[in-house]
């Protein structure tokens, strides 16, 4: 499977220096989290205010 | 093998008018379609009162492809301008905008590649914003909506469409895209909040569409839906091509996942046309797409006629494995780039799924809703949860999530702004919908219909004798094959005097 040896060096990096290997993914764990903070605080603007009455009115008939 | 066929995306839109729930969704559907045709400047697409032509196909013997004909067909029923359902255009990027059941839909033009996928799927995202721009201008307010379900029972489609040889047997092909549907989802899911037709349990999963999917093979697209769907109506020469409907994808916002829906659907087809279609048979299809969908951890197996068990990541792995040895170093850059995608989402996929946000539509979505779940404690019943999800596919960058991340660079990009702004407006040059587009930028007055494989013409007006140009084969009436002819010729007169001639 080619999608796991294009993955397999990033892999073999925290398999041969095991000790930051738990602090790496912390870090980017908490990076991400960081990020996906500043994009609801973005969104966060222009979010139905009414969410229950928003999803209510949301109603479609049937297609394809 | 390639991954180079004629394909075509078709999308119909949610939409609503804000605060009020009762509006009649088919009224509003023509509308939109009405306000793209009457607003996008002279040119760009035919009136509504021109139309689709429905006429039945007949044989044809030209060697290039095109035959002449006096049109029989009573056109009137297309031009009944106050019957909303009929609102229907042609646009000069080769796409067809019409009212279907009660969305307005958008059919891409014929293209060769899951690259100019993306780019004229999203070319039809921006007309659409271009509508509901021209009906604000109005005073009418309608929002559209890119996503196939309204958690309230009702889901609408996104289609895909492949060009596959007739020769090929039907139940091969069966065979071999069913295990592959039922997996692809984890590529290219939309993702939803809610689990059920009617999000009658609380929840996340991957599909928009795999709850609705209560057949493995079928004919029908309304109701007891298909994972594999028969239409068999080839909008070209029957005796050599199918156009294979496939109706279990979603609509796609990110990018790398559209182009691996149509790339990795593209190069299985290679196989089973190979004969190299792996032997999987799953013992229950249509329970396993929703029990996979229900699953985004990924982890979820389901169990094969043979008794082995299999994820959905390792049933990608068996295809891709079959790709790779059918592929051997000739893969093309296009073949390439499906390639590398598949294997860039796969492997983060397995890692951990949230790896793909900007990638894969689901991983993307769920990575937002679990930032709303961490911060604000929401519980997955909560109606600010599926508000976003709703609110997710708003074409609109002032309100739509996606469009706003898209816009902020969160999604990764795989075409230009100015790409699609082109495909908005330019056929693709490789099909025969570079004809149907040309003609309608070019003898806008003139094209009285046009249809997937037939363009008919009104050479002058009030006189009775419509013409109608065929094109059975998808390849041509492409630029290369046509382009000279169409720059050289004084007016349609004299196309139509050169196209009757094979010699022309």
């Amino acid at each position: 499977m080619a999608g796991q040896e294009q993955k397999r060096p990033q892999r073999r990096e925290d398999e041969d220096t095991p000790p930051p290997a738990a602090p790496v993914t912390h870090q980017q764990d908490s990076d991400r989290t960081a990020e996906v903070d500043d994009l609801l605080d973005e969104i966060d603007g222009v979010l139905e205010t009414n969410a229950e009455e928003f999803v209510h009115g949301f109603v479609q008939k049937g297609g394809q | 093998m390639r991954v180079r066929r004629v394909m075509g995306i078709e999308t119909e839109f949610g939409l609503t008018r804000p605060g009020d729930p009762h509006a009649s969704a088919v009224h509003l559907s023509g509308l939109v379609v009405r306000a793209y045709a009457s607003g996008a400047g002279p040119g760009r697409a035919l009136q509504s009162g021109a139309g689709w032509d429905y006429a039945d196909e007949t044989p044809l013997r030209d060697a290039r492809g095109y035959e002449m004909a006096r049109a029989l067909a009573d056109l009137s029923q297309l031009t009944d301008l106050d019957d909303p359902a009929t609102a229907n255009s042609v646009l000069s990027n080769g796409a067809r905008l019409y009212v279907d059941h009660a969305h307005p839909e958008y059919s891409s033009p014929e293209v060769l590649t899951p690259r100019q996928i993306v780019v004229w799927d999203r070319a039809g995202e921006e007309l659409m914003l271009q509508a509901v721009h021209t009906l604000a201008q109005g005073g009418e307010q309608v929002r559209l909506y890119k996503n196939n379900v309204d958690g309230k029972g009702a889901s609408y489609g996104t289609h895909e469409n492949y060009l596959v040889p007739r020769q090929v047997p039907f139940l091969a092909i069966a065979a071999g895209l069913l295990p592959f549907f039922v997996a692809r989802q984890v590529m290219c899911g939309a993702g939803r909040v809610g689990i059920g037709q009617f999000s009658q349990e609380p929840g996340f999963q991957i599909s928009q569409r795999a709850d609705y999917m209560e057949a493995s093979i079928g004919l029908e697209t309304t109701l007891k839906r298909p994972i594999v769907n028969t239409r068999d109506e080839p909008h070209a020469t029957g005796e050599k091509h199918r156009r294979l409907h496939v109706i279990v994808g979603d609509a796609n916002l990110c990018d790398v996942a559209n182009l691996l829906k149509m790339g990795s659907t593209s190069l299985v087809l290679g196989l089973i046309e190979a004969g190299l279609a792996p032997e999987l048979e799953l013992a229950d299809p249509v329970t396993a797409i929703r029990e996979i969908s229900h699953d985004p951890s990924l982890r979820h197996t389901v169990e094969l006629v043979d008794g082995r068990t299999m994820s959905a990541l390792d049933i990608l792995a068996v295809y891709r494995e079959a790709i790779e040895a059918h592929v051997g170093d000739a893969a093309d850059a296009d073949t390439r780039e499906v390639l590398d995608l598949w294997d860039g989402v796969t492997g983060d996929l397995a890692i951990d799924p949230l790896r793909c946000a900007g990638r894969v539509d689901w991983a993307t979505k769920l990575a937002v809703l679990e930032g709303y779940r961490r911060r604000d404690g929401l519980q997955w019943d909560d109606p600010r949860l599926a508000a976003i999800d709703i609110q997710w596919s708003d074409i609109d960058p002032a309100r739509g999530l996606a469009a706003r991340m898209r816009a902020s660079g969160r999604l990764t990009n795989l075409v230009t702004p100015d790409e699609v702004a082109a495909a908005v407006i330019n056929p693709p040059e490789g099909t025969r919908a570079w004809f149907r587009g040309q003609c309608v930028s070019r003898f806008t007055g003139q094209v009285r219909a046009a249809s997937w494989d037939s363009v008919v013409f009104e050479p002058a007006t009030g006189q009775r004798g419509l013409r109608r140009v065929q094109l059975p084969e998808p390849e041509l009436g492409s630029r290369a094959d046509i382009g000279a002819l169409l720059d050289s010729v004084e007016g349609v007169e004299d196309l139509l005097a050169h196209l009757v001639s094979p010699e022309g």
